[in-house]
């Protein structure tokens, strides 16, 4: 079956597809301030969600609830439920590192470890203890660099410095590195705002190719860059979500005015 | 008129500047500021500056002069006997001479007229007017002592109508100089960028002043005793002239430079984990609520005066670790006797490096907050955990700059001078035993200068040959310490 037929197929089965996530009245403080009204958010499993929205809105906060990152923000408290495969993850059960490890982030701007480039995605597997011996571990490494579409470029120099790479290089090395975890979910906030357009459509490419092993989230501003990369879209506007579909349907025919206006350019 | 009242009516004439340069710039816009080049404010502050400086300078140039000119013409009316005395007698009679004339002013009439029939009852009565005069005077002091007075007067009224004229004529030129295209602003911003650079330069010079004065005092010393028997010798035994011996001893700089790295690595080592891990605490662990107290109580430690940790070592520690060793060795050997000195290395190191603790820990401090946001949640997002994160990204990301901090505190170390002197002792031994006393450079530099000493034998010169050393040390420790921090900031901008 060639790709494109399995893409269409994945995507008329969509609403076949199993749910991965699912955010059930979500809300977020930060402090006294409210920045998350009671979300509902479903994440299908391999399935590109783009959450968009003006700046503020709180799509990255959200993102954030999904690996518990906002842990690491003082005074930060999150309300609602949210499963990943039917368990709470805010469950006092839950370890914290094991979910991180599920559910795998990229962040806005590339942040290699400052460290070599076999470092940097060997790092995962060597805390989590993925792999048993060194050639275990040159070849998970190999394998996560491959998948981010980085190996033919760094095959010769993977003990030199990861940061000494070009910014586009340096965030598929994060997401190389996010990789070899092995997560389940991969959440990414806002994964090229900080790239040029042809670093932005390579990484773009790289997202479409790892919707087959992984369920990605993805925070973006850039709705030409929602419509091509995922198949659902979430969009949210003053901490409320406005409105979840089909990402052909939100950009063709939304159902909410908020979306069309917003789409059209007419806010945000 | 006193130097100080002329200063005061100098401001007040730079202030009246001030408020006419605005005025006559505010005149000139007629309200519209537009017209003008600067705002009004730098016209008034060029004029007040025009005003003040130049006379400023002159005052100050005129007060460093004047009191040489004036010396010498006093000496000049010395008779040709006194001239023909030694130095040292001239200006013993000069320095009389000067007291003689500070009295003077408070004399009436008869009593100088007496002085000059018996000058032996001078010193009876100015010793009535609460001047001590030295020794018995000589006639020709009297008039010496007038002609001074004559000359400072007439040097004080010159100056005074110098000063002022200087600077109503500065006013009014700068007065005239105000125009609407008059760049007022950049004559202004030029005066303040002077007195910055002078600032600054004062603070440079007066370190190459100090190194100066110590390079040729440890010259001279090097001329008395061979550089080689100084840098390599092993016996530190400066014996004082007058001892009985016939050589001046041995000035061996190794036994002090091994007790000072001694020393100062046995403060390390409590230092350097210590800091390190409040370093982490505060700045990893803590609570925003628990870092602003306990941040600034770390750094209590730092503002004690290392006289006070000298006392604590002295009356605390150094008694404590004796006891303890002795009840040690009662209790394996049965025999109950110290092995521990009060006054001993480890005694020294010890409270040096809880007086160090605040250093490393509020430097390390600063270094592991500035490691970028972005590399503890790239860590924390692939599941790390928090000690991870420090152990395997947030450390090795700081460890240059936690270096330099280090070696900034080990020239701190090095310099140290009082804990050591109360709790290190004063003998210079080369032993590795940490239970014994051993001394250090700083310390034989006070023991070296202390007391009743001349400035021409090796025994105090060598103070100065030992400051030096001591100085290239700490220097290249910083300087190296300097280089690291740079390069490790390279990497993050």
């Amino acid at each position: 079956m060639t790709e494109a037929a399995t893409e269409e197929l994945l995507d008329k089965k969509m609403n076949a597809v199993p749910l991965k996530m699912v955010g059930k009245d979500v809300s977020v403080y930060y402090g006294d301030k409210r920045a998350l009204y009671d979300v509902n958010l479903n994440v299908r499993e391999n399935t590109v969600t783009a959450l968009i929205g003006p700046s503020g809105c709180g799509k990255s906060t959200f993102l954030r609830t999904l690996n518990r990152m906002n842990d690491t923000i003082d005074g930060c408290r999150v309300t609602g439920t949210i499963t990943l495969d039917g368990d709470d993850i805010y469950d006092s059960s839950i370890d914290v590192v094991e979910l991180r490890a599920r559910v795998g982030m990229v962040f806005q701007k590339p942040n290699p470890f400052p460290k070599s480039i076999y470092e940097n995605v060997a790092y995962g597997p060597r805390i989590h203890g993925l792999a048993k011996s060194k050639a275990d571990l040159d070849q998970v490494v190999e394998q996560s660099l491959q998948k981010a579409g980085l190996w033919n470029e760094v095959k010769d120099r993977l003990h030199e410095g990861g940061t000494g790479l070009s910014g586009g290089q340096q965030q598929r090395l994060c997401i190389a590195r996010a990789v070899a975890v092995s997560p389940e979910v991969i959440l990414m906030d806002e994964p090229c705002s900080a790239l040029d357009p042809i670093a932005t459509a390579r990484v773009e490419e790289l997202i479409h190719e790892l919707r087959t092993n992984f369920t990605i989230v993805i925070v973006t501003h850039s709705m030409q860059q929602a419509a091509r990369v995922s198949q659902r879209t979430a969009m949210f506007h003053l901490g409320n979500l406005v409105e979840e579909n089909d990402t052909d349907k939100m950009f063709t025919n939304p159902d909410d005015q908020r979306t069309q206006d917003y789409i059209m350019g007419r806010f945000g | 008129m006193s130097t100080t009242l002329l200063l005061a009516i100098l401001l007040v004439i730079a202030a009246v500047a001030f408020v006419l340069g605005r005025m006559r710039a505010g005149a000139l816009s007629q309200g519209r500021s537009s017209a003008l080049h600067s705002r009004p404010n730098y016209y008034g502050a060029f004029v007040a500056l025009a005003a003040f400086l130049p006379s400023l300078i002159l005052v100050a140039v005129w007060l460093t002069i004047s009191p040489f000119v004036i010396n010498s013409a006093v000496r000049d009316t010395f008779p040709q006997e006194v001239k023909n005395q030694s130095e040292a007698q001239q200006s013993l009679a000069h320095g009389m001479v000067t007291t003689i004339a500070r009295g003077l002013p408070f004399l009436t009439e008869e009593e100088i007229a007496g002085i000059r029939q018996d000058p032996s009852t001078l010193q009876s009565v100015f010793a009535a007017r609460r001047f001590a005069v030295a020794a018995e005077a000589q006639p020709y002091m009297l008039d010496s002592a007038a002609t001074l007075n004559a000359m400072s007067q007439t040097s004080r009224t010159t100056l005074s109508a110098l000063a002022l004229l200087l600077s109503i004529v500065g006013a009014f030129f700068a007065l005239r100089m105000v125009a609407p295209r008059f760049r007022a602003r950049n004559q202004v911003e030029r005066v303040m960028l002077w007195s910055l650079l002078l600032a600054s330069s004062i603070a440079i010079l007066t370190t190459v002043g100090i190194v100066a004065s110590m390079a040729t005092e440890a010259l001279r010393f090097f001329t008395m005793v061979p550089a080689h028997e100084f840098f390599f010798g092993t016996v530190w035994d400066p014996r004082f002239a007058g001892a009985g011996a016939s050589s001046s001893g041995q000035f061996g700089l190794i036994p002090l430079l091994a007790g000072t790295l001694y020393i100062g690595f046995v403060a390390m080592l409590v230092a350097v984990p210590v800091g390190l891990f409040a370093a982490i605490y505060m700045a990893e662990y803590a609570s925003p609520r628990m870092r602003s107290t306990a941040k600034p109580l770390l750094e209590v430690l730092a503002g004690i005066p290392t006289i006070v940790y000298g006392f604590f070592a002295l009356v605390t520690v150094g008694p404590f670790l004796r006891d303890i060793s002795a009840q040690l060795s009662g209790l394996v050997t049965g025999d109950y006797t110290s092995f521990i000195e009060a006054q001993s290395v480890i005694t020294a190191g010890i409270v040096m490096g809880i007086m160090l603790i605040p250093y490393v820990s509020s430097l390390s401090d600063d270094i592991i907050t500035a490691v970028p946001r972005a590399l503890r949640d790239g860590s924390l997002g692939l599941g790390a955990t928090r000690s991870e994160t420090i152990k395997r990204v947030i450390l090795p990301a700081a460890l240059p700059g936690i270096v330099g901090a280090l070696l900034m505190t080990a020239s701190r170390a090095i310099g140290e001078t009082m804990i050591v002197v109360l709790a290190a002792g004063v003998a210079a031994r080369m032993q590795l035993n940490p239970f014994e006393p051993m001394t250090t450079v700083t310390v034989k530099i006070v023991n070296q200068l202390t007391g009743d000493l001349e400035f021409t034998s090796p025994q105090t010169l060598v103070a100065f040959a030992l400051g030096i050393t001591l100085f290239c040390i700490t220097l290249a420790l910083n300087i190296y310490a300097l280089y690291i921090v740079r390069k490790y900031r390279e990497q993050y901008e």
